[in-house]
């Protein structure tokens, strides 16, 4: 149906939330990528035939018309607490079932939307307590979700469940009540940051867009997240499509721009998939298009699949990307706003921080900035919390929440009880957090006081089995195999850096090896061409200066104080237990065992491989590891 | 002083006056920065990062991608910038092979020069330098992916100035290469031999591909005669290498060096060229009188005839069916010495890598053998003389051999771009007097610009011509011809950016070095007393005598049919 009005919007959004209003039980499934990879899918399909054999009258999708009363089965976007899925939410009583299997399908339909009643062993448990509502539950209660406030609430793939709870009405605002000058300033006030990277005010960006004149303007959203560990964008993309999509047409209003590009990475086919359903339902509906509710407001939105190179995330190679070119970083004479796609002013953010505008514009500067401590690191931010935590996830905390909130009261802090020892924040460009920075404000400008940036939201917590130099190690090889080889520093630099530490955790390194990665790390950070390269030194930059005994440890003593490099393991026979049965020499696969029978064997280090064959062989314990 | 701008280059004030980056601007106070991936008339590139420079608060900036702003305070040469700029060479020489002295760039490679000047002393990473990667299918050029220091210098070239496209990137990271679309040998891919690559490429992954070893041979062979042609743009192009003035006409240094060497007979090729504007001049009044197809395009450039046969088939039948001025007077020399009891052996040394290719062009042979049977460049050139030992600034100069001991000054200007056509205009011109001349040469056909366009009078016609060098420029035209928005009734088209001046053989040189070089060949028309092609005695005895009833066979050729008329 095509809204050609205002009228038509707001009639429509009454039918819309009338008919959600209508719905007795909703019972929204998880089909975020996470719950879908752990067979939500199936429990949709199952319960939706459950429903049809128990003659229990089921709305999949919004019936335009109410028609008594029914019960809303929804397939609905991430809720984010990955780690229990998949998981099903009952409405209106708020009730979270986790990992949820099909053989259960039959007892929610008849316990709980037949009977009313609450399945305990579905149910959350933690410390012998149980949560029934979701928002009880320690990992939700600590959050202050804004920007995913629909995620695993409304169904993801329902323009009229998204207008029903209000959606649009921010783009209806904009486009009737305010002036492009106003919604700039609307965002220039709420100190809203780029949620992407640097957190670089949206506003300024916006204002500059807006001033310059030109006969083509853009919107380009980066959907191209690529940290190890994140999936911020990737959920709201999944999870409240429309969202964002309603971010950019407002940010077009704003501007005076009249085409949005989304790059998004081809790796995520459920985020697209769900941006072309949202696409073509607002086209259906006449938000997107010529002429948008009769105000001769047009705009179109094109979908570009990335194909899956990191840098591509970094904004001049994401324009050459598009544009059709390789996605090499170029140097920018002016910025994007006045320069970017095509030669055109662009208005570049993330999908976060689109995501973050609706709201805005419907409740103002003023109260965007009370979110958070500090208004200049106002509203809140998503991270995907991951790594060696209880509670890997998708959350949303207010700016400026100290660490020890997000590791310990919505994590739940390390798994099986392990003693924390960092977080890598912001991904390969990001620095490591220790116990020291447990009191640290996240935000923009004190994690920048620490060497370390926000990123995209990425934290992977690691624990006291974690080897930080294997840490820094993993980050290098991620930065070097995604560098674009475009300039010397960062095609050259990273490889050399990847080779040290390699050396370093295979028990190789020499002394010097520290000053070189320090000195190496120098060149890079300030030589590079992009963002990749200038940020890719961070992780051994941080590491190395929170960590600094541990690398001389692997260095000088070839030892790895977490016990976790491989090629640093030390397995030897007890000469007090061994009995000298050789069963462990019979089992080794280097021949590094040898030995008198009958009297204690012992094994030659530099043939060793460190498989531990022997350890498990040993009848009587002999062989240990250290 | 009102409107003046200034900023601080290490200490000094500069006044900027329209540079678009702050290299520009910190050349211009004399200090040479380092640099592997600029080049003025390629797109800024940014990725050697050896430019950096630092502002008074410590900030870094590439100086080749920033632009000046007045007020702005910078230093180029702190101990922050020289340690990183060693830091970057060091990455480089440990992934590069470091065999400088067997290597073909030895001496002119900017890393190795940049590695003396930085005082590179000595490289703590493992040697990975990979093992060579050589493509040896072009006759003009030779890649060695090992060498490449990745610059993309050539990349920019061949497809900005060239639009040729026969070389990107391929892989990401430190498996990056520069090579051809699925690694085809080059000779496969749409190259055009034009040797830009080669000219630009700061150290030899790309290089002139060596014919050296041919000419030795032929020289030491006693039962063969060794002639050798010289073109035009050689003569003014040996400057910088071999002691004497850049755009010196050493014409008569390189006969005596020839000479020396043992060629037998030393010719200039700038007689051929005569003998192409009178067949060409005749070629365009025959077509237009009989309303044949026009514009008739120059036929002389080889890279622009593979240019245009790999790309605008359906424009052979424009193009002359005049053979290049190499090709007429080797056809011309071969059947000067056909009844000699010796072998014949003929070297043109020329400016350009793609004249190699032409040489070895089916159509330009006789009973599988070709007429031209070695082609050397002005670098290989060079490096003979360098090689035999010869002072080249302490030679006295020699005259070229008889019989072909006569050459206009209209030929000599075919070195550069629009040079052919102001030959044929000289030609074709009724008005003969010394205005007439001038008012020629100041009809827009001179220049560097990349395309230039005059129209002159010929009887009761307006005669409208383009002159055009850069095969982008010449697509770019060509999509304007085809499309309506132009006509013309004379197009000359170079491949190479300048003409023949800044073929892909020569030494590499700035474009004020191709200006000098353009200069250089003026001025040496304007010395000669012999301004029009039909004034040349010797072109005149050759029509009454050995090209009698043999024009055709000896100086046209048909590409379309892919043989000599």
């Amino acid at each position: 149906m095509k809204l050609t009005s205002r009228k038509d919007l707001i009639a429509l959004r009454e039918r819309c939330a009338a008919a959600i209003a209508n719905e007795r039980k909703r019972i929204l499934v998880c089909a975020g990528t996470g719950c879908a990879s752990g067979g939500s899918l199936d429990i949709y399909a199952r319960l939706k035939a459950l429903m049809a054999q128990r003659g229990i009258p089921c709305s999949v999708e919004l019936a335009d018309e109410p028609h008594g009363e029914v019960v809303g089965l929804k397939k609905c976007g991430c809720h984010g607490f990955c780690e229990m899925g998949p998981l099903v939410r009952i409405e209106p009583a708020g009730w979270l079932y986790v990992k949820v299997k099909v053989e259960d399908c039959e007892e929610i339909i008849d316990r709980t939307i037949v009977g009313d009643e609450l399945i305990e062993r579905l149910t959350y448990r933690k410390g012998g307590v149980s949560y029934a509502r979701q928002d009880e539950i320690p990992f939700y209660k600590n959050q202050h979700r804004i920007v995913l406030e629909h995620c695993g609430h409304i169904d993801a793939e329902s323009i009229e469940e998204y207008i029903g709870v209000g959606g649009y009405s921010a783009f209806e605002k904009a486009l009737f009540d305010m002036t492009g000058e106003e919604v700039v300033q609307t965002v220039l006030e709420s100190n809203l940051r780029g949620r992407g990277g640097a957190g670089f005010p949206a506003g300024i960006k916006w204002d500059t867009v807006r001033k310059t004149p030109a006969d083509q303007k853009y919107i380009l959203c980066n959907g191209d997240e690529g940290d190890p560990g994140a999936f911020m964008d990737r959920s709201i993309m999944e999870g409240d499509p429309h969202r964002m999509l309603e971010g950019m047409m407002i940010a077009g209003v704003a501007t005076g721009a009249t085409k949005g590009y989304i790059y998004v990475r081809a790796e995520y086919p459920m985020a697209v998939a769900r941006l072309h359903t949202a696409i073509e339902q607002a086209q259906e509906h006449g938000l997107l298009g010529e002429n948008i509710l009769g105000t001769g407001f047009s705009f179109t939105i094109h979908i570009n699949r990335g194909a899956g190179a990191f840098v591509c995330g970094e904004e001049t190679a994401l324009i050459a990307s598009i544009e059709g070119d390789r996605g090499f970083p170029r140097v920018r004479y002016l910025p994007t706003a006045v320069k970017g796609l095509f030669g055109k002013p662009t208005v570049p953010n993330n999908v976060e921080t689109y995501a973050n505008v609706p709201l805005i514009i419907l409740r103002g500067a003023e109260w965007f900035k009370k979110i958070g401590k500090d208004p200049k690191n106002a509203g809140t931010k998503v991270f995907a919390l991951t790594g060696n935590i209880e509670n890997t996830g998708l959350i949303e905390v207010p700016m400026g929440t100290p660490l020890s909130e997000v590791i310990y009261d919505i994590g739940g802090g390390c798994r099986g009880g392990a003693e924390f020892k960092a977080v890598q924040i912001g991904g390969p460009s990001g620095g490591c957090l220790t116990k020291e920075h447990m009191d640290l404000p996240l935000d923009y400008d004190s994690l920048k006081s620490v060497g370390a940036i926000i990123g995209s939201g990425g934290l992977v917590v690691m624990d006291e089995h974690t080897c930080i130099v294997e840490v820094a190690r993993f980050f290098m090889h991620f930065t070097q195999n995604e560098s674009c080889g475009k300039c010397v520093p960062c095609r050259e630099g990273t490889k050399r850096m990847l080779e040290i530490l390699q050396n370093i955790v295979a028990g190789k390194g020499r002394e010097g090896d520290v000053e070189l990665l320090l000195e190496l790390a120098d060149t890079v950070q300030n030589t590079a061409l992009c963002g990749l390269g200038k940020t890719a030194p961070n992780p051994v930059l941080s590491t190395i200066r929170s960590f600094r005994d541990e690398y001389e440890a692997h260095i000088k003593e070839h030892r790895c104080p977490a016990g976790a490099c491989q090629k640093l393991k030390r397995i030897y026979i007890d000469p007090q237990l061994c009995k000298g049965c050789s069963r462990c020499a019979k089992g080794c696969p280097a021949n590094a065992i040898s030995g008198q029978i009958k009297s204690p064997y012992s094994i030659d280090l530099s043939l060793c491989i460190r498989c531990g064959a022997c350890i498990s062989t040993c009848p009587f314990h002999a062989i240990k590891e250290g | 002083m009102v409107n003046k701008q200034f900023m601080i280059i290490d200490g000094m004030p500069v006044e900027i006056q329209g540079e678009s980056n702050l290299l520009e601007l910190i050349r211009k106070v004399g200090i040479k920065m380092p640099t592997f991936c600029y080049h003025s008339e390629l797109s800024v590139y940014g990725a050697c990062r050896m430019c950096m420079v630092e502002d008074e608060r410590g900030m870094l900036m590439a100086a080749c991608s920033t632009q000046p702003k007045p007020g702005m305070k910078i230093r180029t040469n702190t101990e922050r910038l020289r340690r990183y700029r060693k830091n970057i060479l060091e990455l480089l020489l440990a992934n590069h092979c470091r065999d400088c002295t067997t290597c073909s760039n030895n001496g002119s490679c900017k890393l190795q020069d940049l590695a003396r000047r930085f005082n590179i002393d000595g490289v703590r990473f493992p040697n990975t330098s990979p093992v060579p990667r050589m493509d040896t299918s072009s006759l003009s050029i030779v890649r060695d992916a090992a060498k490449c220091i990745l610059c993309g210098d050539c990349v920019r070239v061949c497809n900005e100035v060239q639009n040729v496209g026969a070389i990107d990137f391929v892989n990401r990271g430190s498996k990056m290469l520069v090579t051809t679309a699925f690694d085809m040998p080059i000779a496969k891919s749409p190259c055009v031999g034009c040797g830009q690559c080669a000219a630009v490429c700061p150290t030899g992954a790309i290089v002139v591909r060596e014919d050296i070893g041919r000419v030795w041979e032929a020289l030491e062979a006693p039962d063969t005669k060794v002639t050798v042609q010289v073109a035009p743009a050689v003569r003014v192009a040996l400057g910088k290498e071999l002691n004497i003035g850049e755009g010196e006409n050493a014409m008569g240094k390189i006969v005596a060096a020839l000479h020396r060497m043992g060629f037998d007979d030393v010719f200039d090729t700038t007689t051929g060229a005569d003998l192409t504007v009178l067949e060409e001049s005749e070629e365009f009044l025959d077509r237009v009188a009989k309303g044949g197809k026009l514009p008739l395009f120059t036929s002389c450039c080889p890279a622009w005839i593979q240019y245009a046969e790999k790309n605008y088939p359906e424009l052979l039948p424009n193009i002359s069916s005049c053979k290049s001025p190499m090709e007429m007077f080797a056809a011309v020399i071969k059947e000067q010495g056909k009844y000699s009891s010796r072998k014949q052996f003929h070297v043109a040394v020329m400016p350009c890598t793609a004249k190699k290719f032409e040489a070895a062009r089916e159509e330009f042979q006789v009973d599988g053998k070709p007429y031209v049977d070695a082609v050397i460049t002005s670098q290989e050139l060079i490096r003979m003389i360098k090689e035999s030992g010869i002072v080249f600034d302490e030679l006295m100069p020699e005259a070229v051999d008889v019989p072909f001991s006569g050459a206009s000054g209209a030929g000599v200007i075919f070195g550069v771009t629009g040079g052919v056509t102001e030959a044929v205009l000289r030609r074709v011109s009724s008005d003969k007097s010394r205005a007439g001349l001038l008012s020629i040469s100041y009809s827009g056909v001179r220049g560097m610009e990349g395309v230039k366009e005059t129209t002159v009078r010929y009887g009761d016609m307006d005669v409208r011509i383009a002159v055009v060098s850069g095969l982008r420029n010449a697509s770019n035209l060509i999509a304007k011809i085809q499309s309506g928005e132009a006509t013309y009734h004379l197009v000359e088209v170079m491949a190479c950016p300048g003409g023949c001046v800044a073929g892909g053989g020569q030494p590499f040189g700035s474009s004020l070095m191709k200006e000098k070089r353009a200069e250089g060949l003026y001025m040496s028309d304007g010395v000669s007393s012999i301004k029009r092609s039909e004034e040349n005695q010797v072109v005149t005895a050759l029509y009454q005598g050995l090209l009698k009833g043999k024009v055709h066979e000896l100086l046209h050729v048909d590409y379309v049919k892919g043989e000599a008329k």
